[in-house]
């Protein structure tokens, strides 16, 4: 199953290029998961200790005000990877994800590959770059969702 | 030029502020030697259109080009021309002048995977390059269409979205900045939609059209995924009053957007893009 | 050829005669125009211009000069031939509805009397046909400019003088005129005669010349308006250097110039006006009360205007940096690509009618300056890795 795994990792832009032999060790932290429709994946301010890629299906990230109807802000689907507040601290979830969909996805242990980043300076480096770039798309990306370009001005 | 007088056959309302009206030309009366010529528009062109005693501005066509008997415009209403021509019925009569400008590249894509991402607005100049390739599938690869809107409410041709969604020979994804509670789709810009289409990035072929901090970005995600710029086309606009090249205003660099546009190659004009002010 | 020194009068009369709108120049208000020649033609003899940046004074000689009787002892109209060409407002048509809804469109009539120039300066003729590029070319023929040019009759008179603000020799399209016209002539005055060399361009031109009843001229007088020429060419204190101004527009959007032209540029947009070869017009629909009959107008713009570069959403163009630069990048850079030309005849017009004074050919020497900078800059940059 590792090399499953592996395999499927290696294929996604976020750990292609990577050693195989630190691909297999994040492999060896993973796990298959499934969500049904509906169900909440994780919640704001729970402690963040894992990350998922997504093999099929769509998530849905949230906020739910105190009052009013859940914001939905974005949606990730097939291929993308959800989750990265576990490499940062204070490792809490900044906001809800909920499957809209049945989901199938690959769970990856947080906590285990943190401790290993603490011992292997390197191979943090390396995890911290490839997740900066998935931030940095991310953010671009609301930055333009922000700026309401298809809206009336004035 | 002289506009000829079009009567307005259907109108259609879109969303809150848009209206696709359906066109014939008025034939039963004499046309003049200077009127413009009742042209076969191709996909990505233009016409000036004539709001009787308001004013006349460009819109694209939004139809399919290959029918000659229809001329179909989608209006979006944020001034004084426009928002009289959205207040046409049919019956009314209004001036059109055209077809002008440049076209998307359908011929030059045969062959090739499409990659179509409309932003806002912007899917009423791609539609009809989208039925000239439908018209004509076999002769192109794997086509998507990438649609982005505000709101679901405010998304164009919801209909015809959702027949071709249906069709095993077309992609369609479609998402919204803004979700609604109703909506089940994807949330998020249509940028992060440029990842999931499917194409040959090294020979595809994409066209983008939608506000232009929209295809500068989207034009962007494409150039990352590999395609090059010279195969990315967009269609920009300018203030443009004759639609000939001889009022000056559409000036962008030394184009003529009216002329030697809308319909560029994102290769000729990225600089001019990213110049501010000029 | 030879005419004697009534000639001008002589033509404007058999002009107005063939049914010819002779426009010729004029003193008016202070300043030198064209303007239509109402019965005898009132040139303006021994009248002369000084011009300046921000400058121009018109006087006349006293009597006791023997310049006195120069009938074109000045340089250029304050205006050139533009507005007879390319009207700055002319309706383009008319549109009316009817009670059931239905439109018609009824277009202008072409004028019904050609035009006939008569005292057109080389760098102004120069003009015209920077504007026929623009306005006649294949594809995309403005019908009114068109339907004014067609016929017009043009007769060029040479400079024997320069002023301080041209650089028609530098642009290649002056003193002199080798083509383009129907007669061009050169007044050549001294103690012994005065009159006019005459050369004819075309057909008319010959036939004019026939019924003025010119005389050849002598290889004297042939000398006499070469050096002539020579002379009012190296005369002349300004330049431009077309290529290299060119090629430093092309790729000079950057440039540091632009921030500080635009401390001085009141986007007043006068060089517009008087330059020759601007073309840019806008369009305004109006109608009458009862909504039954609108008309469309046609009437000179600026790209120094505001509203010029606007789009829904907002003007492009804003700050006034950006539309001097826009106005000077196109003159003397992008006209090159768009008509194969530069759009700058030399006559300095907008020099003289700045009210700040800006002179293009110092900012294009700015231009070619900061550019070759910068180049030096960037090359730099690269060697030292």
């Amino acid at each position: 199953m590792i090399k499953d795994v592996s395999a499927l990792l290696a294929a996604h832009p976020v750990f292609a290029g990577m050693a195989s032999d630190r691909l297999d060790f994040v492999a060896g932290c993973g796990w298959n998961v499934q969500f049904l429709a509906g169900e909440a994946i994780f919640r704001f301010g729970e402690h963040a200790d894992r990350f998922f890629m997504l093999r099929s299906g769509t998530v849905s990230i949230e906020i739910r005000p105190p009052t009013g109807p859940t914001h939905r802000i974005e949606t990730l689907g097939a291929g993308e990877v959800l989750g990265w507040s576990w490499l940062y601290p204070p490792y809490t979830w900044q906001f809800d994800a909920r499957a809209m969909t049945d989901v199938r996805a690959t769970a990856f242990d947080g906590t285990c590959l943190r401790d290993k980043c603490e011992q292997d300076p390197s191979l943090g480096y390396e995890l911290m770059k490839r997740f900066a770039r998935v931030v940095t798309a991310r953010l671009q990306a609301t930055r333009l969702q922000l700026l309401d370009v298809y809206g009336t001005p004035g | 030029m002289l506009p000829r007088p079009y009567r307005v056959l259907a109108r259609r309302v879109d969303t809150r502020d848009t209206v696709t009206l359906e066109l014939a030309p008025v034939r039963d009366r004499q046309a003049h030697r200077l009127a413009a010529p009742h042209g076969r528009s191709r996909p990505g062109q233009f016409n000036m259109l004539y709001a009787f005693g308001v004013g006349e501005i460009p819109i694209s066509v939004s139809g399919d080009a290959a029918d000659r008997g229809r001329l179909v415009h989608t209006i979006r209403s944020v001034g004084a021309v426009s928002e009289a021509l959205c207040r046409l019925r049919p019956g009314d009569e209004l001036g059109v002048r055209g077809p002008f400008g440049t076209a998307w590249p359908v011929a030059e894509a045969e062959g090739q995977d499409v990659v179509i991402v409309a932003g806002g607005i912007g899917l009423a100049p791609l539609r009809p390059a989208l039925y000239h390739l439908l018209a004509q599938r076999e002769r192109y690869g794997h086509v998507s269409l990438l649609y982005g809107a505000r709101r679901p409410e405010e998304m164009l041709y919801v209909d015809e979205l959702k027949r071709w969604r249906s069709r095993l020979d077309l992609d369609v994804l479609v998402t919204v900045d803004k979700a609604t509670e109703n909506w089940r789709g994807a949330v998020g810009f249509v940028t992060t939609l440029v990842r999931r289409a499917e194409m040959a990035a090294g020979s595809a072929v994409a066209m983008v059209c939608g506000p232009e901090l929209m295809m500068r970005y989207a034009a962007a995600e494409l150039l990352g995924r590999g395609m090059a710029a010279e195969r990315v086309h967009v269609s920009l606009e300018r203030n443009m009053k004759c639609g000939l090249g001889l009022c000056g205003h559409c000036q962008l660099g030394p184009s003529f957007v009216c002329r030697d546009g809308p319909v560029f190659s994102f290769a000729s004009v990225r600089d001019l893009l990213q110049t501010p002010e000029v | 050829m030879w005419l004697e020194a009534d000639a001008p009068e002589r033509l404007a009369a058999l002009l107005a005669d063939r049914g010819y709108r002779v426009i010729a120049p004029r003193v008016r208000d202070g300043a030198l125009v064209v303007a239509e020649v109402d019965g005898a033609a009132a040139l303006p003899t021994g009248w002369y211009d000084e011009t300046g940046p921000g400058r121009y004074r018109l006087a006349r000689r006293p009597d006791s000069d023997p310049r006195a009787a120069e009938r074109f002892g000045f340089t250029i109209a304050a205006q050139a031939w533009k507005p007879f060409l390319h009207p700055p407002e002319v309706r383009l048509l008319r549109a009316e509805r009817a009670s059931g809804g239905s439109l018609r469109f009824t277009p202008e009539p072409p004028p019904e009397r050609p035009l006939a120039f008569l005292g057109v300066r080389p760098c102004d003729l120069a003009a015209i046909r920077v504007q026929d590029r623009a306005l006649t070319a294949s594809g995309a023929e403005d019908d009114v400019y068109a339907g004014r040019r067609q016929g017009a009759l043009l007769i060029v008179v040479e400079c024997g003088r320069a002023n301080a603000t041209c650089f028609c020799a530098s642009m290649g399209t002056g003193p002199g005129a080798r083509d383009g016209f129907d007669l061009a002539l050169t007044e050549l005055l001294d103690a012994d005669r005065h009159g006019f060399l005459a050369r004819a361009g075309s057909d008319r031109g010959r036939a004019l010349l026939e019924e003025l009843g010119a005389r050849p001229a002598s290889d004297l007088d042939l000398g006499e308006r070469q050096r002539l020429l020579d002379a009012t060419a190296r005369s002349m204190t300004r330049q431009v250097d077309g290529e290299a101004t060119r090629a430093a527009l092309a790729a000079g959007a950057e440039l540091p110039m632009w921030g500080s032209v635009a401390e001085r540029c009141l986007t007043c947009g006068n060089c517009t006006l008087v330059c020759p070869t601007c073309f840019c017009t806008t369009v305004r629909d109006t109608t009458d009360v009862a909504g039954g009959e609108a008309e469309r107008w046609r009437s000179w713009d600026s790209c120094f205007g505001l509203e010029f570069s606007a789009i829904h959403g907002g003007t492009v163009r804003s700050s006034a940096a950006a539309r001097y630069r826009q106005w000077l990048t196109h003159k003397l850079g992008s006209w090159h690509q768009q008509f194969g030309e530069s759009g700058c005849v030399g006559c300095g017009r907008c020099i003289v009618w700045c009210p700040v004074g800006i002179d293009i050919t110092a900012e294009a020497a700015t231009a070619v300056r900061q550019a070759a900078r910068s180049a030096e800059t960037a090359a730099g940059r690269g060697g030292r890795g």
